[in-house]
């Protein structure tokens, strides 16, 4: 993965790919957005409905503080201007999971305003993405199709769930970058709490915008801000899975280059991705766009925010991942990679912290990045679910450093204890795996094999390298427990180096 | 015992307390009443007899023992708008045909909260759109006045007619009524009664069928000032469960009719005559000057100069907030649907055209062009702006006035039909109370005498914000110089 910029090969010359992003990220709350029920995974249908949200006559939406909380907290997480005061705005449209008839959203004065996200690529580049804004605005609920032949079926348990949109200037370049995008999202949103980031079950989902324009004119789109030098958008829905994300964009921007080549024009339309058949598909086209008659909703007054209020939620945010990095960096003195790592997932950069003090960093962070990363994948846990204390991770490392075991043989002692046998410490005392360092055991080791190979042992002045043979065997003679440096050591002066 | 229908709430409440009737007979000379007039007035679209008769009963038990609320015992009729616990609520509609809310408005919660006792449901315009209850799908309402020597049945105006009729011919002792650009003072004056539409957030608009959001606030209809500001501070209190409803204290108004007005100056604005307004309305209004003044007012000539293009701006506003709020009703989950249909937009677009009348159906209409896209900034928001300087014309005034006296309405009742054919010169009725309602103003009519043809006709007071107080003395004071007193004679 890298930050630069995609460039595709067309038929009459090179081309780039423009793309903003749309992430909907539902609320970590226990509420609705403006009603008192419940949000939750795994209830039944129409289990977790109030008469607010399945639109009945009379009823009112009051809106969830908590919900304001957590959006606002979010736009601080990206660095966004947070707006004293916005309005929501209805969006009207008949569906059946849309009970009243239009969806509580803020297009007008969104809560958050422009911010700026600092996204790492995997080589270890940096780029900045434009945040457009962050509005709240209600979910939908969902139709169920394939219970009958005949019938569709309504489940309004999401519909009034309280979704965070953020836009994305049109700064994104590639599909790698536009993964990397989400994910850096993704990550803020999960350090702030304020979004559980859960995708599979669509609780953090994308759309991607997806332009193609001539190598060069995006740079003058970016000097003028004239639409004019990019192509004509189209809005992809349905990518939830970053697999997804960059297939649907590379598909589409073939589709659309395609198109322009051939001398046509690409439609501004929304379209579906596809994951069976890997393509997208349109929805519908701008022609059949719904004029949506958004107005400022008369049930609700303007949502005004003290200064003082906002101050308080950024004094007690916790430190986020660019902070983090920074810091993990500095104060032990990891690389930036090893911080990246660390920093994507925030219980593994605790984790780290817990097992690093007073240790070797670089050390435990390999352990936590490579070993214990790979044993809870295959778990398939993550680090808020990590069996492992980090104290043993700690005593390990510790037991490496004070040369109470060899690297290769922490390997084993971490083995056991992964499986639950107890302690580093305790492993080593019970399975005998203690490093030898005691001399006369490794000068008796040595000159038993080379009283058996004296062949061997004559072969060595003319050829220094075979030494490695040696070594080789006086750790397998000692079950690899023998101090290699002292094995060097001693073998040396034995035979004459 | 129909004697007992005659009285006035506090008359009736002050009655039950001393046990003169209990309040099964009381409640029982309103069915009786209801069931003789109904059938011609139309005013009830469902009477709930056996549930009255209960709360009836409960409310002898507790009076009997001393307790009971500030409305205990007194049977009262209900707007069809306000959605009653088990009980079906319309709001004058085809589409709500059958729907029985499994929940209770704040509005009528407060009432049972104090003791009232529910005779049905009152008839109104469709979603309460309509000036003459003409639109309701369950006929019109009757006005019990008519003209001298005609014998043509005339509208008890909209669109809380039922109420007002309900109230004029003693088939309740009060009525609750909602007022989104005159519907509570229109149809107290086309029928010699008392209503107030108070500062919007005054009264919580959960469970009120909503016709427009920015706008509909709950009021009384009653035969007296006094009645008026009994029942309203039942209706009124803080919801948390309405966003706009407003965290104040509900006063005791009725302590304030009949104090004095000696001092307060009372605003007459220019803008208020307008052309061709009939003789007699202009007269009733410089008479009611006259009383003010009598009574120690001061009257300072005001000028309220975007008054003008307050109806444009109100239908615009009014049907582009009810384009949305009657969204909801899509044949999906209650009310009705369509049972032949093709495709889902079929569904919808049959059972809406089936399920809501040709008012409703134009003002939907409405609403939805003004704010369709390239023709949102030209109508809603610019009507939003003048929403704003109308309001601010009242806040450039209210250093010099206490109150504003207007009339109510541009004529005394019509007949039923009349205006049916344009509905510009129906919406024309609300150019005196739509003001009000744009600007979030409390406003009152008050019977203040008939009409050449003996018909009654009102006079508006309007009030600041939360300033109900003021606007209560001073209707005290033009009921009590008006001395009126006309019933319509019983004809049905």
């Amino acid at each position: 993965m890298s930050a630069n910029a995609t460039i595709l090969k067309g038929r009459t010359g090179d081309w780039e790919i423009v793309m903003g992003l749309e992430i909907h990220a539902q609320v970590a709350s226990n509420s609705k957005l403006f009603s008192g029920a419940a949000v939750g995974f795994g209830a039944g249908p129409n289990e977790q409905v109030s008469l607010v949200d399945a639109g009945f006559p009379g009823m009112l939406p009051t809106l969830n503080r908590f919900c304001v909380e957590q959006a606002v907290k979010s736009g601080l997480g990206l660095r966004a201007q947070i707006n004293l005061k916005s309005q929501f705005d209805r969006k009207n449209y008949f569906y059946p999971d849309l009970p009243t008839g239009y969806q509580i959203s803020q297009l007008y004065h969104p809560i958050v305003g422009e911010g700026v996200v600092e996204v790492e690529a995997e080589d270890g580049t940096f780029f900045n993405v434009g945040i457009e804004r962050l509005h709240l605005e209600q979910d939908a609920g969902k139709l169920i199709h394939d219970l009958s032949p005949t019938d569709s079926y309504v489940d309004l348990n999401r519909a009034g769930t309280a979704l965070m949109e953020i836009v994305s200037r049109p700064h994104i370049r590639s599909p790698e970058q536009a993964v990397a995008y989400v994910k850096k999202i993704r990550t803020i949103l999960m350090y702030l709490g304020t979004c559980d980031g859960d995708m599979e079950k669509g609780n953090l989902r994308a759309d991607v915008n997806v332009s193609v324009c001539p190598v060069g004119n995006y740079d003058k789109f970016m000097e003028t801000g004239d639409f004019g030098f990019l192509g004509t958008r189209c809005e992809i829905k349905n990518v939830n899975s970053f697999r997804f994300i960059s297939q649907a964009i590379n598909y589409e921007a073939r589709r659309q280059i395609e198109i322009v080549e051939d001398g046509g024009k690409v439609d501004q339309e929304t379209r579906l991705y596809d994951p069976t058949k890997g393509e997208t598909r349109s929805m519908r086209s701008k022609e059949e766009a719904q004029d949506y008659r958004y107005f400022p909703d008369p049930d609700l007054l303007p949502l005004v925010l003290e200064q003082t209020w906002v101050d308080g939620l950024k004094a007690s945010l916790p430190e986020l991942p660019d902070d983090k990095r920074r810091r993990l960096m500095d104060q032990y003195g990891l690389s930036q990679y090893d911080a990246i790592v660390l920093i994507s997932e925030q219980a593994k950069a605790d984790y780290f912290e817990a097992a690093a003090k007073g240790r070797d960093a670089k050390l435990v962070s390999n352990w936590v990045t490579n070993e214990i990363s790979a044993r809870l994948a295959a778990d398939n846990r993550d680090f808020s679910d990590n069996p492992l204390p980090a104290a043993h991770v700690a005593e390990l490392v510790e037991l490496i450093e004070t040369g109470v075991i060899s690297s290769k043989i922490a390997k084993e002692v971490f083995d056991y204890v992964w499986k639950g046998e107890g302690s580093p410490s305790e492993v080593v005392e019970k399975h005998g795996l203690k490093q030898v360092t005691d001399t006369g055991a490794i000068e008796k080791a040595v000159d038993d094999l080379i009283a058996a190979n004296p062949d061997k042992a004559a072969a060595v002045a003319e050829k220094p390298q075979a030494i490695g043979w040696f070594v080789g065997q006086v750790m397998k003679a000692t079950g690899g427990k023998a101090n290699p440096a002292a094995v060097n050591h001693i073998l040396k002066a034995k035979l004459g180096l | 015992m129909s004697d007992l229908t005659k009285l006035t709430l506090a008359d009736a409440v002050d009655g039950l307390k001393a046990k003169t009737f209990s309040s099964e007979e009381l409640t029982q000379a309103f069915l009786g009443e209801i069931a003789s007039a109904n059938p011609t007035l139309n005013a009830y679209v469902e009477v709930t007899g056996e549930k009255a008769l209960a709360q009836a009963r409960a409310s002898d038990a507790k009076l009997a023992k001393g307790e009971g609320g500030d409305l205990e015992g007194a049977p009262l009729g209900i707007k069809d708008l306000f959605c009653t616990e088990g009980v079906q609520t319309t709001a004058g509609s085809n589409m709500l045909r059958g729907f029985v809310p499994p929940y209770e408005s704040t509005v009528t919660a407060n009432l049972w909260r104090d003791g009232a006792v529910m005779l049905g449901k009152l008839n109104m315009d469709e979603f309460a759109m309509g000036s003459a209850n003409e639109t309701s799908a369950f006929g019109p309402v009757v006005n019990p006045w008519k003209a001298q020597g005609d014998d043509a049945q005339l509208t008890p105006g909209g669109s809380s007619g039922g109420s007002a009729s309900a109230v004029a011919a003693n088939l309740c002792l009060a009525a609750t009524a909602s007022d989104t650009g005159g519907s509570i003072r229109q149809p107290a004056a086309f029928t010699g009664t008392v209503g107030i539409k108070p500062t919007y957030g005054r009264a919580s608009r959960f469970g009120m069928v909503a016709f427009a959001s920015s706008l509909d606030q709950a009021g009384p209809i009653t035969k007296t000032v006094k009645d008026s500001a009994i029942l309203l501070k039942s209706m009124c209190s803080f919801d948390t469960k309405d966003s706009t409803s407003l965290d104040v204290p509900t006063p005791d108004w009725a302590a304030s009719v009949g104090q004095s007005v000696k001092g307060l100056r009372i605003g007459v604005p220019a803008e208020y005559l307008i052309d061709g307004m009939p003789e007699e309305i202009k007269k009733l209004w410089e008479q009611g000057v006259e009383w003010l003044k009598a009574a120690g007012c001061e009257i300072v000539q005001i000028s309220l100069p975007h008054t003008k293009y307050a109806l444009p701006t109100y239908y615009i506003v009014a049907p582009a907030e009810a384009s949305s709020n009657l969204a909801r009703y899509d044949g999906m989950r209650f009310g009705h649907r369509a049972e032949e249909f093709t495709s889902l937009d079929d569904l919808y677009a049959a059972s809406r055209a089936e399920g809501f009348g040709k008012e409703v159906q134009r003002r939907l209409t409405i609403g939805a062009y003004v704010l369709s896209a390239g023709f949102y900034d030209a109508y809603y928001v610019r009507a939003l702006k003048v929403r704003r300087r109308i309001a601010e014309d009242f806040d450039n005034v209210w250093g010099k006035v206490d109150a504003i006296l207007t009339p109510s309405t541009p004529s005394a009742a019509f007949k039923l039909g009349d205006k049916q054919i344009d509905p510009l010169t129906m919406y024309l009725n609300d150019v005196f109370t739509v003001t009000t309602n744009l600007a979030g103003l409390p406003g009152i009519s008050v019977p203040a005498g008939l009409d050449s043809k003996g018909l009654p006709l009102g006079l508006q007071i309007i009030g600041k914000a939360l300033d109900e107080d003021t606007v209560f003395k001073v209707a005290g004071a033009i009921e009590d110089a008006a001395g009126f007193v006309s019933k319509p004679a019983k004809w049905w």
